[in-house]
């Protein structure tokens, strides 16, 4: 896949929305240090190409759900960065009234079932999803993201097997950063996870996550199956991940050699750059101004967050039930 | 005596009993942090610091990072404890309980009653617990009521640095699955803990303040509030006591009954949502054994039947506070 295929048009947008979850990761990162985000964060900066490249594929009304590190695939499925951002400081008029905070960010009418603070737990989720658009008839598929950690909960295993018997229209999306929190995945992993899904028969394809082109065309084989009745796909994207893996970690288990490499040499902003600029498609002026954009919004959610007010207390006790008594 | 983080007393419980008994392992995810990832050891030395130091003290043998596959290493822990071995196995957040509840309930409970005695399993499940850290409705449930629930599991909720040492040291001797619960927030707390190694029974309770005008009875992290309360009750000239019962199951029926028959006014306060909980448990059991020497109703501070909610102004209110149990405590002595 090249960037080629894409019209000029389509390529400023890809890299806005990549650019736009890179900042706003940024942001939260500098925003935790000012106390007012309450808890930790787990930051997507670094990975945005996978969610990117996916999402890209998919139909606004198509479904996601997400995992703890939930940030850049909700911006990506087009949830509002406003909410998003009101969300992570607890404010009101957060995406979820700001009860639920970054690991349970959601917004069905974006198709996106949640970021999730269990992991694993989007993969049958998901298959429950797949099911509604497959028994429904409406032709949506559904994405399940996962990280490599989460390859080794029993219930990924499940959901494999159920997608296959139940010839889901699904697409796990496994992004391998190398890590489950401190822990490499080359300590805790046996065998491959390819290998592991075609076991179930399901197709799985191994994508260069800093490539947003290639992300981008593995996900478009997966979800022209999955529409067409063929089932499940899943994607091993190998990514890298720039913070450690939450706010607050000292990510003292990597070398800073091992993650200025990582920053200098796997870096999918810069990648698309290039990659755009050898068929000179897109002039790299136009670029610089996108991120001005992108920065002045990222500026405006966090005034606008920041002068939100906090849930009522009342709040306390609604929505644990549609109705109780 | 020495001054100590909870923390450090957990760690040096650990480090005691290890080093004692061969056949106590620990297993878990992140239990050292980046063991065996490019030769990095030990980076955070646990997610919350308290298994610091054991890599290397034990080896990787003997403390083990786990796969994120709670079902797995909670079953093998209970495999390994009905064979010969004395695991600690670490859930990192007692929420994520739910993932492997089938090994804990089902499994590791059952063992010694279903085999008609002719087992043991001594295996202690470490998890953190309680709300206070901002961290949204997934990792911050105090879950306690529903392995009190469970016959065949201990429960124990340490309270004080002190108490966290002995009890763990009774928790990895005991020859019963105990499920050992640590409040987030009371890692930091610090109180005297011997150098040494000593244990505390279990279904022992706790009298954690003397007083003679209402009994306060808490759990966890809810001692500190109860303490917090007993001040400002002090200030008004009400005088408390409080008991911390240090173990749900066992449940240490008779001190809890003892004192309420002294003092006659009881306040229960606990952090887990207030149906079938650990509060309504203690005021059936007191309501039932010692009616007649209640001189008011027994009054329950706990959270409200609802999950923990994220923004800081809801999680603050949702925990029980001071206020509320001297609220609780007033009106039942002005009666
Ligand atoms: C069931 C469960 N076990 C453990 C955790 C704690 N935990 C949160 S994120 C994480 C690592 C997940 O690793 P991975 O799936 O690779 O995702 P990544 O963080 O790399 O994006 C762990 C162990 C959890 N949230 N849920």
């Amino acid at each position: 896949m090249s960037a080629l295929q894409f019209s000029r048009e389509e390529l400023v947008n890809v890299y806005r929305t990549m650019r736009t979850i890179r900042r706003f990761e940024e942001r939260v990162m500098q925003e935790m240090g000012t106390g007012d985000i309450p808890g930790n964060t787990h930051l997507y900066a670094g990975q945005e190409a996978s969610a990117v490249g996916v999402c890209l594929q998919l139909r606004d009304d198509d479904y996601i759900s997400s995992t703890h590190r939930g940030h850049g695939h909700s911006i990506a499925k087009g949830v509002d960065i406003d909410g998003m951002m009101a969300e992570l400081f607890g404010r009101a008029s957060g995406t979820c009234g700001g009860k639920g905070g970054s690991m349970h960010i959601a917004d069905l009418r974006k198709g996106m079932l949640g970021a999730n603070g269990i992991v694993a737990a989007g993969a049958p989720i998901t298959c429950g999803a797949a099911l509604s658009a497959k028994l429904l008839g409406t032709g949506q598929v559904a994405v399940a993201f996962a990280g490599d950690g989460a390859m080794n909960e029993g219930v990924m295993s499940e959901s494999f097997n159920l997608a296959k018997i139940w010839m889901l229209p699904i697409i796990f999306v496994i992004e391998d950063n190398g890590f489950g929190e401190a822990t490499a995945n080359a300590y805790v992993s046996a065998g491959s996870f390819t290998r592991r899904a075609e076991s179930y028969d399901i197709p799985a394809i191994e994508v260069d996550g800093t490539d947003v082109f290639s992300v981008y065309a593995a996900a478009g084989e997966a979800v022209e199956r999955a529409r067409a009745g063929g089932g499940p796909t899943m994607l091993h994207v190998h990514v890298p991940r720039y913070y450690g893996h939450y706010s607050g970690d000292p990510d003292t288990y990597r070398t800073p050699e091992e993650k200025a490499a990582m920053r200098r040499e796997r870096d999918c902003l810069s990648n698309f750059r290039k990659r755009v600029k050898e068929v000179s498609l897109v002039e790299m002026a136009e670029l610089d101004a996108v991120d001005a954009a992108v920065e002045a919004e990222i500026d405006r959610a966090v005034s606008a967050a920041r002068a939100a007010p906090f849930p009522p207390l009342a709040a306390l006790t609604t929505d644990v039930y549609v109705k109780y008594l | 005596m020495a001054q100590k983080s909870f923390r450090q007393a957990l760690n040096e419980a650990l480090h005691f009993e290890m080093g004692r008994d061969p056949r106590v392992i620990m297993m878990g995810e992140d239990l050292t942090g980046g063991a065996g990832a490019n030769g990095v050891k030990d980076a955070w030395g646990g997610p919350f610091g308290v298994t610091r130091g054991l890599l290397d003290a034990f080896g990787p043998e003997r403390i083990r990072d786990t796969p994120i596959s709670e079902a797995a290493f909670i079953g093998a822990a209970a495999g390994a404890a009905l064979t010969g071995l004395r695991p600690i196995a670490e859930i990192m957040f007692v929420d994520f309980a739910g993932v492997c509840l089938d090994q804990i309930m089902n499994q590791a409970a059952k063992f010694r009653f279903m085999f008609g005695g002719r087992a043991k399993t001594p295996l202690v499940i470490r998890a953190t617990y309680g709300a206070g850290s901002r961290s949204g409705s997934q990792h911050t449930q105090a879950l306690y009521p529903i392995f009190t629930h469970i016959p065949g599991l201990k429960v124990v909720i340490p309270s004080t640095p002190y108490d966290a040492k002995g009890l763990l040291l009774q928790a990895i001797r005991d020859d019963d699955p105990v499920i050992f619960l640590e409040h987030k927030m009371l890692y930091d707390t610090v109180g005297e803990v011997p150098d040494g190694a000593y244990t505390i029974p279990f279904g022992e309770a706790r009298v954690a303040r003397d007083g003679k005008d209402v009994l306060i009875i808490a759990i966890g992290r809810m001692v500190q509030v109860a303490e917090e309360a007993a001040r400002k009750l002090a200030a008004e000239g009400i005088s408390a006591c409080i008991i911390d019962p240090r173990t749900t199951s066992p449940l240490d029926e008779d001190t809890l009954l003892e004192f309420t028959e002294t003092i006659g006014r009881v306040v229960i306060v606990d952090e887990a949502n207030p149906r079938c909980s650990v509060a309504t448990d203690i005021s059936a059991l007191l309501a039932d054994k010692c009616f007649d020497a209640l001189k008011a109703p027994i009054k329950l501070v706990t959270a409200p039947h609802a999950p923990v909610p994220y923004a800081p102004n809801l999680e603050d209110a949702y925990i029980p506070s001071a206020d509320a149990v001297v609220k609780a405590a007033t009106s039942i002595i002005k009666r």
